[in-house]
Formats: C-alpha cells, structure tokens, sequence
C-alpha cells in the first residue's frame, strides 16, 4: 500500500482546486422552539495530506459540519439554507444523488466517536469491513474476507485472522475504534472525517488511535478534519485549526500561531480556561456565562454577552472573518488588538 | 515556576486532622454462572486492598483508565457497596461497623457529587426539592432558619439564582446542573465530598467555573475532596494529593509535584506521557511512552506486579514478587514499583 495513488475511478473533478473547500455554508433546523441555526456561514478549506481541526464546545455546529459534508444530515428536521461543499471544485450539494452516494466512503469517508454504536452488533467485525469492499467494488466474498483481514493487521489488530470473525461486543474501546478506522479507510479515500474519535478513550489508548491515525494519513496523502473539543489532541496533530462558537467560525488559523496569539477573545478564553497538565495550581480563568441558545441568538456577535472587551459595536453587528495577518482571519471588531494583546477588558470584566 | 520540592517535601496539611483513614479497602465482585444453581467461578478484583489519609481540607485526586477501580473505591467510601474487607475511619469512629441510626447519622458527613448531571437529577422534582431532599432523610439535620431559606442560600453559595428555585432540571444547562448536584451535595454540611469525574460531561469553559467553584467552597467550608477522575489536567489542578490507580491498586501515591515532575512508577510515566499538552511547540519535544495493548481482564489479573505485562522494564521479579506501595530510594513518594526512579523531568515544563 505504499505506491503512489491513482485518483479513484469516479473522481471528475479537477487537481487544481483543493481537496475539499466549504464556501458560506448555512445550515439550520426547524424545531417548535423556532429555526435554530447550527452552522451560519462557513468557510473551511482542506488540501491533501493536511490535517483541519474544527474546534468547538457542544452546540457549536462542530458535528453538524461534519454531518453535512458526508452528506448523513438527518432532513429533516435540518435543512442545508445554503452554501456549496466543493470536492475537487463540484458542489457536493447541488450534485445527482447517484453520483454522491459513490463518492462516499470512498472517496469521503467518516470515523464516528463512539464505534460500540456506529457498529452493527449483530455481524461480525469482518463481515463489516468486507461489505466496503463488496458493495463499493464488487469484490467476492473471498476475496473481501482476505482484505478485511489486511485492513485489520493494518490498523493494529492483533490475531487478526483469529478475530474477523468476532462480533464488536468481544473487541475492547480502541480496538473497535480501529475495526471503524479499517472500515472508513479501506477504499483509500482522499479525505476523511473523524468526529471525536478518541473522546470515548482513555488517554494512553487515545494516544494509540491518534498515531494511527496520522500514520495512515501520511501513508495516503490524506486530508483529515479532526472533529474535537479537546485543545490538546488538537495541539497535537492539526496543521490549521477553525475555531467554532454557536455555529459560526471565529477563527481559522495556523496550529502554531493560534495557541501562541490567538486573535479572538472566544478563543483566547478557551485557551486561558483548560487546565495544563504541565500547569500551576493558579486559578483558572473561566469565560464566565453560557454558550446562546440556537433558537435565541444575541444580535451582533454571538460572543460578545460573554466577551470581556465587548463594546456597543459588537452587539449592534457582526463581525465578518477577515484577516489579521496572512493565513491568520478572525471574527472580531477588534481582532488586531486581541492579536497584538494591547486591548484592555472592560472595568466591570475585570472586577 | 516554584522549586520543585526535591529533598524535604513540605506537606501544608501534615498538621491538620485526618478526616478519613482507609486501610486496605478490598472489594471483588463474583463473576457467577448457571442458570439454576449459580456457581461462584471467580471474582472481578476491583478495589484490592487500598489505603490513604485524607486530612482536613485536603483534596486527594485519584486518577486511573476506565475499569482501574476508581468509581468503586467512591462507593465503597460511601457505603453504597460493602468492602469484602479492611477499615475506614471517619474522626476516629470505625465507619464500616456503623449500623442503623448510627449509619445515618454518619451519613450526612460523607456527601458525594455525580458525574452525570443529565441523570443524577431526578427530571420530576424542582430544584428546590432536589435540594431540600437530603432534610427530609435527615429531619435532625433541618436547618433552623427553614428549609426554603436555607435551599435558597445553598443555590446562591454555589452561584445559581435562587429565584430558580421553582424551575425544573432540564431548564438548567449541564453546567448548572452540575451545580445543583454540588448544593445538594453541600446541604448537610458534610466534612468529606467525594467527587466522581465532576466535570468530564462539561464543556471547557463551564467545567473551568465548577473547578473554581469547587476550589472557593473548599477555602470557605474547609472541606475535604476525594476527587476522582480519569483527566490528569483536571486533577493536576485541584489536587493537593494524586493516587495513581491500576486494576485496583495504586500505583503512585504521593503530592502533585512529585507524581507530575517526577513520577517514578512506569505506568504513571506512561499516563502521563500520553496526555497531550495544548502546545502544538511541545509536538517534537515531547516524548510519548505509548503503552503497547489493554489494561488485562480484572478477573484475571497478573501475578506479581499487575502492570508487568505491559511494562517495558518489567523482569523476573515483577512476575515473582508484588511490588509494595512504598518509599523508595531515591524518590519522596511512595511507589509500588520494584525499579522505581525518576527519570530526566518531565518534558512538559513549558517556562
């Protein structure tokens, strides 16, 4: 598996544009609370053998995001308000059903966090992974049994010949995360998604399935989009980070230049609220309040009754993602002075 | 950063009263079979033979992966389980002989908060009911100045409007719930709070107000804190003590400094190295001990040290002989480690 990849015989579009590029994406869900607005205007884009991390708290839209690029949002009640989702420069969303449904999970493909559910608990693990092989490519029975052994031994699995046959219930929390791993990259797709994968795994296991996970993407030039609320996997493996907060982007950077200046105050209060294992036991400074209701979005920024710095401004409008320094692009008023760390809290924040 | 505290370990609470005195705390659950006549065939050994001190106003973290034994040694500290054997003394009263009346009276000392703010609270009842529930156990203990009073004190000690005190659970956020369960943890001026990962179901900048919050009640009630949790950060944090637990015993056991700057039991080493730091400038630096395979089968725990089968320095005698939870040369904490020693400090030191 280590030859140079061929572009999958489905794949129409052109290598000019990124792998995958998310452009003013607007999704929304009508409840009989009101139409709450899980993802408004986003504007992601993956290249291949990069790794995005999509940073958020719960509600954020993290996994909606991730939902609707694989093209599994439950509608309804969600409802795709507009946007595109480019894959290789087509629109994912205005595409035939047909053509999509072969694009996916093989050339997009999706981990999900809790693998004891997102298996079938009724067939074997083998069987599993082999139904990729069959259904996608028409491989006999045989034949996609010896693969599925393959993609066993490759994700890690120890006696893999011995345990094909075995169901999800005998396997432990990170081998069946790795039995979903096989799943998602059997057809070597060219992005995959993982929506917390290790959230439901203890830290040493955790680090297992992450190293796995990034050896697999070198191995295949893949482009990954890490789902996850947790600052530290983050810090680990991703190239370029998307900050979420109740549906909207607030910043998208650079992994390195994010966590040494971050330029919004969302992400700077995240940053300031995690306790460091490598820490003191000085207080932790928590951003004080609660992430708005979806249904009841505060007008303006949707930070800013939790916002230190907010002023008028950011209650009367919002602010668009625009740059602060190349690569660098952030959705706040004052993102230039947040990023230089010369603005001041408000006096009634500090008391 | 302050010195490491290398010779003399200064221990702020060496004169303050021991609160709670558990001595080895065995617990095994048996593992039966048949259907008519039910064979006892063996036993999960999930709490084997663990000791500590807890002081006043002291806060010892016990931390461990799933299944090490944490949540039972919570139980059983709390008589929700009966221990097969040992001691727990509570203010030189022998806490597990108490019977009846005497039980109940003791009771009221011992409080425990849950993890799972969605499920601890019953949907059904008002928060002030939730609250005010622990003085219809304990009618002895009804506050003089009347229970509405008092319940309405307690949600404004832990940060809740107590105008609230009419609305139900599922009008709270889980941060807030989390708060509920902490006031009805507080209500009957307990003296001991066991805290069973209080904060792993809350999102970052909410579980950083609990952290606090629970910090400001120590400081005002003078409370102590069993703190358990699977996050090294968290317990890093607010622990003034760290237990390191494995298949049911403690691996290290000594004060935050030494198990996180120099932890000299192989398996805290590895826990720790595989915690990622929010420092994507660590990512070169760090090294990361991955452990090969899973914790073995409780039930069936190996002889001798029981993280020999998955140690890298483990030898004949680690087989042979179980490893005391003990000083060893060399080291200030105690270790149950045949080759216990600190290696070069910590690679996460970010100054």
């Amino acid at each position: 598996m280590t030859t140079p990849r061929t572009p999958e015989p489905s794949f129409t579009g052109d290598t000019a544009s990124p792998l995958l590029e998310v452009v003013d994406l607007h999704v929304e869900f009508h409840t009989k609370a009101g139409v709450a607005q899980a993802i408004n205007g986003l504007n992601v884009t993956l290249n291949a053998g990069e790794t995005l991390a999509i940073l958020g708290e719960s509600g954020s839209g993290k996994s909606v995001t991730a939902q609707t690029i694989m093209g599994i949002l439950d509608m309804p009640p969600g409802h795709i308000a507009g946007g595109e989702i480019r894959y290789r420069g087509e629109d994912l969303l205005t595409m035939k059903p047909e053509k999509r449904r072969k694009l996916r999970g093989v050339s997009i493909s999706m981990i999900f966090q809790d693998a004891l559910s997102a298996l079938n608990p009724v067939l074997p693990v083998g069987w599993q992974i082999a139904e990729m092989f069959r259904v996608h490519q028409g491989m006999n029975r045989k034949l996609a049994r010896q693969k599925s052994i393959a993609m066993m031994q490759r994700v890690g699995i120890p006696a893999a010949e011995e345990r094909v046959g075995d169901f999800p219930h005998q396997f432990s929390g990170g081998m069946r995360q790795r039995i979903m791993i096989a799943m998602a990259i059997a057809l070597d797709p060219d992005v995959l998604i993982a929506d917390e994968p290790t959230t439901a795994l203890d830290v040493t296991v955790q680090a297992q399935v992450m190293r796995l996970l990034k050896e697999l993407q070198v191995e295949n030039n893949m482009g990954l989009i890490l789902i996850t609320h947790d600052l530290g996997v983050v810090a680990d493996v991703a190239d370029k980070i998307a900050v979420m907060y109740a549906g909207q982007v607030m910043e998208v950077s650079d992994v390195y230049e994010i966590y040494a200046q971050p330029a919004h105050p969302y992400t700077e209060g995240l940053l300031n609220s995690v306790p460091r294992i490598d820490g003191q036991d000085e207080r932790l400074n928590a951003i004080s309040g609660l992430p708005p209701s979806l249904t009841d979005m505060p007008s303006g920024c949707p930070f800013h009754p939790r916002c230190p710095y907010a002023t008028d401004l950011c209650s009367a409008e919002r602010p668009g993602l625009l740059p602060v320094v190349a690569e660098h692009t952030s959705a706040c008023h004052y993102r230039e002075e947040i990023y230089n760390g010369t603005r001041q809290p408000r006096e009634e924040a500090q008391a | 950063m302050s010195q490491p505290a290398v010779d003399a370990p200064q221990d702020p609470f060496a004169d303050s009263e021991v609160v709670l005195d558990v001595k080895d705390l065995v617990k095994h659950f048996p593992i039966k079979e048949g259907t008519v006549f039910k064979r006892r065939t063996g036993a999960v050994q999930a709490v084997d033979g663990v000791s500590f001190q807890l002081r006043r106003g002291e806060t010892i973290g016990i931390v461990g992966e799933s299944g090490c034994g944490k949540s039972t040694v919570a139980k059983l500290l709390m008589r929700l389980e009966e221990p097969d054997s040992g001691s727990v003394t509570f203010r030189g009263e022998d806490f597990l002989s108490l019977k009846g009346e005497d039980l109940r009276r003791m009771r009221r000392k011992i409080q425990i908060i849950f993890q799972d703010p969605y499920t601890s609270l019953n949907p059904r009842m008002s928060v002030g009911d939730i609250i005010a529930e622990p003085f219809k156990l304990h009618p002895e203990a009804k506050p003089a100045q009347g229970v509405r009073n008092r319940v309405m004190e307690l949600l404004d000690l832990v940060g809740l409007d107590p105008e609230h005190i009419n609305r139900y659970p599922h009008q709270f956020s889980g941060g807030q719930r989390q708060r509920i369960g902490i006031a009805r943890g507080l209500a009957l001026n307990p003296d001991v709070i066991i805290c069973d990962e209080p904060v792993s179901a809350l999102d970052v900048s909410v579980q950083a107000q609990v952290m606090n919050l629970l910090e400001d009640l120590q400081q005002e009630l003078g409370l102590s804190y069993i703190f358990i949790a699977h996050d090294l950060s968290v317990v890093r944090h607010i622990a003034d003590r760290v237990a390191v637990m494995y298949l049911g015993k403690f691996a290290e056991l000594g004060n935050d400094d030494e198990i996180y700057r120099m932890p000299s039991h192989p398996y805290t080493q590895a826990l720790l190295s595989a915690v990622p730091v929010p420092d994507p400038r660590l990512r070169e630096s760090r090294e990361e001990i991955v452990l090969k395979g899973d914790p073995p089968n409780p039930a069936n725990p190996p002889s001798g040290c029981r993280f020999r089968t998955r140690c890298w320095k483990a030898t004949e005698i680690c087989v042979e002989q179980e490893p005391e939870l003990i000083v060893r040369p060399g080291i200030t904490q105690r270790s149950a480690c045949h080759y216990a020693s600190v290696q070069a400090e910590f690679p996460t030191d970010s100054s």
